[in-house]
C-alpha cells in the first residue's frame, strides 16, 4: 500500500467516523476539564477534509497534505486548529524533501509532525495534552522504521503506544491547554485532546492493518 | 435547554448579521472570513483589533468604533478565531502604523494570533490580557486567563490609538493597564454552548463555582451557596490578594471598579455586588473613582459575575474617560 491521496482521503473517513462515533466520550471528558467546543471542533475538521476529495484526488501527497493544512488552520479555530495545521504542514514538507512515502520517510514526517505541534504548542510530555500521545508514538514509529518493520506491524504496535499514551493523562496535572487553570481538579480525567489524537491514530492504523 | 435558534449551525453567522443591522451607522460585517471593521475607516492610527470565541457579547465587536477597536474578529461560540480573519481584518483597518492585536491569554487564541502576526505582511505587536486572577500563575502552564478586564484595555489603548501614538506606545499602555487589573468571576450556574445542547458543567442549586472562567472552566473551588455579601467578600479578598503578590499597593488608591455580568444574572444583582464590593474596598482604603455594572463580557446564559479592579494612574484615568462611541460603550460625545 502507499501514502497517496486515495490512503488520506480514506483516512480522512475513518476519522471522521470514530470522531463521530465517539461524540459522547469526548463530550464528557471535555466538560469535565475543557470548555465543551473539542468534539465540534474536531468533527469539523474532519468533516472538512472529508469534504476536499475531489480537490485532494488529483494531487501529491505533500502538496494534498499541505492543503489540509491551510485548510484547517482556516476551519477549526481553538487551540486544536493551528496545532494540527501545524502537524500536516510539518509533514508535507518532510515528504516533500524525500519526494517518497517509504516507511522511513512517513516515520520521519510523522515526527515533524509532532515536533511543528510541539513548537506551536510551546508544550512537551507530561503536560497533559494530545502530546502525551504523539510524542511517544512517533518515538515507537521511528524505532519500528529503523528496524524496518513492515506496514502491518506498525500498524498493529502504534495504537497500543497510543492508548497507553492517553491513559497516562488521567493523571496529569495539566500545565499546558484550557486546564492548566485547574490544577489538582484535573486529576482523574484523560484529557480530551489526547483522546481524539489516541482515536485518530488507531482509526488511520486500522485501514493498514 | 430552550434556546432562541433556527439551525443550530447558523447561530453566528445569524446574530453577527442582526449585530450589523443593529449597528450600521457604527460597524460593518464581512463574512467568510468573518470580521467586524468601523464604518468609517479611520486614518493615520494605530490600527486596534481583537478577537476571540463568541458567546461572551458585547465582547469584542461592541467594543468597535471611534475610542476604541478597528476591527474584531468572532470565533465559533467559545472557540478562537483563525488567522485567515485576522488577516483579512488588518488588511482592511490598516492605516500605516501597524496592527495592535489584543488577545485574551487562551492557548487557542495566542496560536492563532501568534500566527496571523507570522503571516501578516505589515508591522505588528500584541498585548495578552490575563487578569483573572482565580488562576494562579506559573510560569510552567499557559498562566491567568483574559477576562473582563479586558474591556478595560481594549478602552485604554483604543483612546491612546485615537491620538496618533506609536504601535510601541499603544502596547506599553495595554501591557500596564493589564498588569494593574485583576478580576474573579463566580457562577451560580452553568452556561450551555448551543451546539452543545446541554450545560457545560453540572452544578446544584445548592453550590457555587469559584474563580470560574468565562467559558465555564472550573475555577479555584465548588463551595456552598451562600448569601451575596459573603461571597463578595471573598472575591474582593482574592483581588486584593492578587494585587498584594503582584507588589502594586491598594491602600490609597485610586480605582476603578467593574462589576460583569456574566449572562443570566439581572442587573439589580449586580449592583447589590456593586455596593458591597465598593464598601468592603473602601474599607481597605481604596479609593472607587470610576465605576461599570452591566453585561460587558458574558459567558453565555451563566448565571454570575465577575469583579474586576483596574488601579488607576493619570494616564490610565485620561484614556478610560476619554470620548468613546461604539455599540456596547458610548460617553463623553
Amino acid at each position: 500500500m502507499s501514502i497517496d491521496s486515495s490512503f488520506i482521503i480514506s483516512a480522512a473517513q475513518a476519522i471522521q467516523h470514530t470522531i463521530i462515533a465517539h461524540e459522547a466520550d469526548l463530550e464528557s471528558l471535555d466538560r469535565a476539564i475543557g470548555d465543551g467546543d473539542h468534539f465540534i471542533n474536531m468533527k469539523r475538521g474532519a468533516t472538512t477534509v472529508v469534504e476536499m476529495q475531489t480537490e485532494l484526488q488529483a494531487l501529491s501527497t505533500d502538496v494534498a497534505l499541505n492543503k489540509i493544512g491551510m485548510k484547517l488552520l482556516s476551519t477549526i479555530g481553538g487551540a486544536s486548529g493551528p496545532l494540527l495545521a501545524s502537524f500536516f504542514m510539518g509533514m508535507a514538507k518532510i515528504i516533500k524533501e524525500h519526494n517518497n512515502t517509504d516507511i522511513s520517510t512517513c516515520a520521519a514526517a510523522f515526527s515533524a509532525g509532532v515536533d511543528t505541534i510541539r513548537q506551536r504548542g510551546k508544550a512537551d510530555v507530561g503536560e497533559k495534552t494530545m502530546l502525551d500521545v504523539l510524542i511517544p508514538v512517533s518515538k515507537q514509529f521511528s524505532i519500528l522504521a529503523a528496524q524496518h518493520s513492515s506496514a502491518k506491524e506498525i500498524a498493529a504496535a502504534l495504537p497500543q503506544t497510543a492508548e497507553q499514551g492517553m491513559l497516562s493523562t488521567k493523571d496529569l496535572i495539566a500545565t499546558k491547554g484550557r486546564a492548566s487553570g485547574l490544577g489538582e481538579r484535573a486529576i482523574g480525567h484523560i484529557d480530551p485532546g489526547a483522546k481524539s489524537c489516541q482515536l485518530m491514530i488507531e482509526a488511520v492504523c486500522n485501514l493498514i492493518k | 435547554m430552550k434556546k432562541f435558534t433556527n439551525n443550530v449551525d447558523n447561530i453566528l453567522v445569524e446574530s453577527l448579521s442582526g449585530f450589523a443591522r443593529a449597528h450600521q451607522d457604527l460597524v460593518s460585517l464581512n463574512l467568510e472570513p468573518n470580521f467586524l471593521t468601523r464604518k468609517q475607516k479611520a486614518s493615520n492610527k494605530v490600527g486596534i483589533i481583537s478577537g476571540g470565541g463568541s458567546g461572551h457579547e458585547p465582547l469584542h465587536a461592541g467594543y468597535i468604533g471611534k475610542g476604541m477597536l478597528d476591527a474584531a474578529c468572532p470565533g465559533h461560540v467559545f472557540t478562537s478565531p483563525t488567522p485567515d480573519q485576522m488577516l483579512a481584518a488588518a488588511e482592511a483597518v490598516h492605516a500605516d502604523k501597524g496592527i495592535l492585536f489584543i488577545v485574551k491569554n487562551y492557548a487557542g487564541d495566542v496560536m492563532n494570533f501568534e500566527m496571523a502576526a507570522e503571516m501578516l505582511p505589515f508591522t505588528s505587536a500584541t498585548v495578552l490580557t490575563s487578569d483573572d486572577c482565580a488562576v494562579i500563575n506559573s510560569t510552567y502552564t499557559t498562566g491567568r486567563r483574559g477576562v473582563a478586564g479586558t474591556v478595560i484595555v481594549e478602552k485604554c489603548v483604543g483612546s491612546l490609538a485615537e491620538t496618533g501614538a506609536s504601535l510601541e506606545a499603544c502596547k506599553t499602555l495595554g501591557e500596564k493597564v493589564n498588569h494593574r487589573t485583576s478580576s474573579i468571576g463566580v457562577a451560580l450556574t452553568s452556561c450551555t454552548v448551543p451546539a452543545a445542547g446541554r450545560p457545560t458543567f453540572d452544578i446544584s442549586d445548592s453550590e457555587i463555582e469559584m474563580g470560574v472562567g468565562i467559558h465555564g472552566e472550573p475555577g479555584r473551588r465548588r463551595e456552598t451557596m451562600r448569601e451575596a455579601d459573603a461571597i463578595v467578600q471573598d472575591m474582593v479578598q482574592a483581588i486584593l490578594e492578587d494585587f498584594a503578590a503582584k507588589n502594586l499597593a491598594t491602600q490609597g488608591a485610586e480605582a476603578l471598579l467593574l462589576v460583569n455580568g456574566l449572562g443570566a444574572t439581572p442587573l439589580m444583582e449586580l449592583y447589590l455586588i456593586y455596593n458591597r464590593a465598593a464598601q468592603l474596598l473602601a474599607k481597605h482604603g481604596v479609593q472607587i473613582s470610576r465605576s461599570l455594572v452591566g453585561n460587558y463580557t458574558t459567558a453565555l446564559d451563566m448565571a454570575g459575575a465577575s469583579i474586576t479592579l483596574c488601579l488607576l494612574d493619570n494616564e490610565i484615568k485620561q484614556h478610560w474617560d476619554s470620548p468613546v462611541h461604539t455599540p456596547a460603550l458610548r460617553w463623553g460625545l
